[in-house]
């Protein structure tokens, strides 16, 4: 099959599944988050057939992978997901657990996941299954700051996603933001369970998502709830929203932070 | 040979003849690289190619030697590579294995058409038999030089003094039973190759040729409605090297753009490239697997085509960088968390994977395993006993100290003590979120003493760990 006419039938079944999933969408290109502030700010919600970019640091894997892979069920519910990982950060930050996964919500039986040696293979296979249009996201998860990561890759990635349709979500751990021709980019943090009594036990995952760029628009920061049984992002109940934002990289953040959600 | 020395002569002898001689230590492993080496050279006349160590190769040439013009020709041109290469070679050519052996044992070159074996051996002495030191010392005393000789007497008398197996190896050297060899590899469904009289070297020309030769291979096996799950390219130096690289395929592959591409990308990942050295005579493409293809009218329903096209990138990551990092994941029947779920080779079990029964989660619960899982559980320091089976307050882990803000547990998982390898300490599990929100599975190793039914018995050390990493 010649590849306009694929990327022609690509189109019309994104367009088709996105229509029998929530008909009231308006932009095709967009899938709506759940979180309303934040699918405002981003024009009604993230941007399909993009990069897009979570930086979290090194203790903040997990946190970060849950947004990743909300963000993946997001996009495409439906459809195999190719998870790329560097096997180095499985040693740094554990293995991905289909088990949480399953407990998110997300399907395990689309995911087909990807044990690259080094950065260089990671990268060279995120670009190939980026160029397969049948996968709904492609997630490359790489630990540390990657030198191969740099604007051209970024570039190349974009332009690969752009002729697919299909959206790749890069999971950068303990690494530095560096240009890039990403649509967004994120820095997740963990956030407290909503206050409550001590003694009850915490809820569903609730990060504090910074978006820190934005090619089309402005940022924000916000306290974000993974639902787990529909499956989107939601404002957490009782948390004081919206969040004042805090300069980067200030030292003792995490600490900051938390007294500063005790005052508002 | 010149100096008069002959193989079998002790070495004082030897040393009597030739005093300038110099002696090594057999060297065994490497003797049997070399016949394994020569081995892989003589694939190019025929796939069957068996080893007769330590010094022997059996090559069943039915159907082959017209290619090369003949036996005759083909016997010439085994030798005379190998002649040139340095090695004394003794070849011959008859219709059972063990007839043609017991010919190189003592002449070269020697043809034996089908019936003539017992007029081509009897003549020969029976140490050429290769049958132990023990029956040809016998058999020599007993006055039977020749194997005409021993042909000669009745069978039971020679079954009788030299047991049943030198008769059948007699029998067979007669022509009248064939021993089959054994290949050392198995044979291929399909095979295609290109000789080249003048070598290629070039990565454009071969690259050229091996996707010729997958057209011819697709060509063959689309004759009989087959694909290809296995496909083997063998690179034939012109120095003797052989280098075969296999590609894996999770579907039947019936395009030769796809072999194509397979191999391309199998070629530039390699970790020592393919060294063409002085150039390539022979390339040969093999189809060691075959499945029936079902040839089916293609609709556009999304899934078929969405998988067809999953499958072919699986298959070519699995190309570049392994099969065995390319995975799908299959749930398993135990509650031990690190064994909850397998990770199997994409290409095999995608079908299987697509259609795995995952347990279901439980409704408006949060997540009860985490998201990230530590292939090894990794220590962590509690500082103090708490309540006896109560959870930590504080802990160090990775240097850093988190102090317990929330905790739900214990859940207690017990080993699978019915399992030879499943007896360890009992845990028992906490759901632990930190001062900055950071949520670990943490769990402790072991029962404190107080709950172990058996006092007398050592109590084992109680030790924590962090198992996982919630969102």
């Amino acid at each position: 099959m010649s590849t306009a006419r694929t990327r022609t039938l690509a189109n019309l079944r994104g367009r088709i599944e996105r229509i029998e999933t929530h008909g009231d969408t308006p932009d095709l290109n967009k899938v709506a988050l759940g979180h309303a502030a934040a699918d405002a700010t981003l024009h009604g919600g993230l941007a399909l057939a993009a990069v897009h970019e979570v930086f979290a640091e090194g203790h903040q894997s997990a946190s970060a992978t849950g947004f990743v892979a909300g963000l993946a069920g997001r996009v495409s519910p439906r459809r195999p997901l190719v998870w790329v990982r560097q096997d180095f950060s499985e040693i740094e930050s554990g293995a991905l657990s289909l088990s949480g996964l399953c407990e998110l919500g997300l399907d395990p039986r689309l995911l087909v996941t990807v044990r690259a040696p080094d950065t260089d293979a990671a990268l060279q296979t995120a670009a190939d299954a980026l160029a397969c249009d049948a996968l709904g996201a492609v997630v490359l998860e790489v630990w540390g700051q990657a030198r191969q990561l740099d604007l051209v890759a970024s570039r190349k990635l974009t332009l690969a996603a752009a002729a697919s349709g299909v959206t790749a979500l890069l999971l950068r751990m303990a690494a530095e933001p560096r240009p890039s021709t990403a649509e967004t980019r994120w820095i997740v943090r963990a956030a407290h369970s909503p206050p409550s009594a001590p003694w009850t036990a915490w809820g569903a995952p609730v990060f504090d998502a910074q978006l820190v760029r934005h090619r089309h628009g402005p940022v924000g920061r916000w306290i974000m709830e993974w639902n787990c049984d529909e499956c989107l992002f939601s404002e957490p109940a009782s948390y004081p929203q919206p969040l004042a934002a805090t300069p980067a990289h200030r030292p003792h953040q995490a600490q900051a932070f938390g007294q500063q959600r005790r005052a508002g | 040979m010149h100096a008069g020395l002959s193989i079998g002569l002790p070495l004082a002898n030897a040393r009597a003849i030739c005093p300038e001689l110099t002696v090594f230590d057999a060297d065994e492993a490497a003797d049997r690289k070399t016949l394994e080496d020569i081995a892989d050279w003589c694939d190019r006349f025929t796939p069957l190619v068996a080893l007769d160590p330590p010094y022997g190769l059996y090559l069943d040439i039915t159907g082959c030697a017209h290619l090369f013009g003949g036996e005759r020709a083909l016997l010439q041109i085994v030798c005379g590579a190998l002649t040139r290469r340095g090695f004394a070679v003794s070849a011959g050519i008859a219709s059972t294995s063990v007839c043609a052996r017991t010919l190189t044992r003592h002449v070269s070159g020697k043809i034996i058409a089908e019936g003539e074996e017992a007029a081509a051996v009897a003549p020969l002495p029976v140490s050429a038999l290769g049958a132990g030191e023990a029956i040809t010392t016998g058999l020599r005393r007993a006055g039977l030089k020749t194997i005409g000789d021993v042909a000669a007497r009745a069978p039971h008398e020679i079954t009788a003094r030299f047991g049943a197996d030198f008769t059948t190896l007699l029998a067979q050297a007669l022509g009248e039973g064939d021993a089959p060899i054994s290949p050392r590899k198995p044979l291929p469904d399909y095979i295609v190759e290109k000789r080249f009289p003048e070598p290629v070297a070039t990565d454009t020309v071969i690259a050229m040729n091996l996707s010729a030769l997958a057209a011819m291979l697709v060509t063959a096996m689309d004759r009989q409605g087959k694909g290809a799950r296995r496909l083997d390219a063998s690179f034939f130096r012109t120095d003797g090297a052989v280098r075969t690289i296999s590609v894996d395929t999770g579907r039947p592959v019936t395009k030769p753009e796809v072999i194509d591409r397979l191999f391309r990308e199998r070629l530039d990942a390699l970790n020592d490239p393919l060294d063409p050295g002085f150039g390539f005579d022979l390339i040969r493409l093999s189809a060691g697997r075959t499945e029936i293809v079902v040839q089916q009218q293609r609709d556009l329903d999304a899934n078929v085509h969405d998988n067809d096209e999953l499958a072919a990138l699986i298959d070519r990551i699995a190309a570049r960088i392994g099969g065995k990092r390319v995975v799908v994941h299959l749930p398993q029947d135990t509650h031990i968390p690190e064994r909850a779920v397998m990770a199997v080779a994409a290409q095999y079990h995608l079908a299987a994977a697509a259609q795995a029964a995952w347990p279901e989660r439980i409704e408006s619960e949060p997540p009860l395993r985490p998201l990230r899982l530590f292939d090894r559980p990794e220590p962590i320091n509690v500082p103090f006993a708490t309540v006896p089976d109560g959870p930590p307050h504080q802990f160090t882990w990775r240097r850093v100290t988190h102090a317990v803000v929330r905790v739900e547990g214990p859940e207690r998982i017990a080993m699978e003590w019915w399992k030879q390898n499943g007896c360890g300490p009992t845990r028992d599990y906490f759901r632990i979120e930190d001062e900055a929100g950071l949520r670990f599975w943490i769990f402790r190793d072991g029962l404190y003493e107080s709950e172990l039914a058996d006092a007398e018995r050592e109590p084992a050390p109680v030790r924590w760990f962090v198992h996982g990493l919630f969102a």
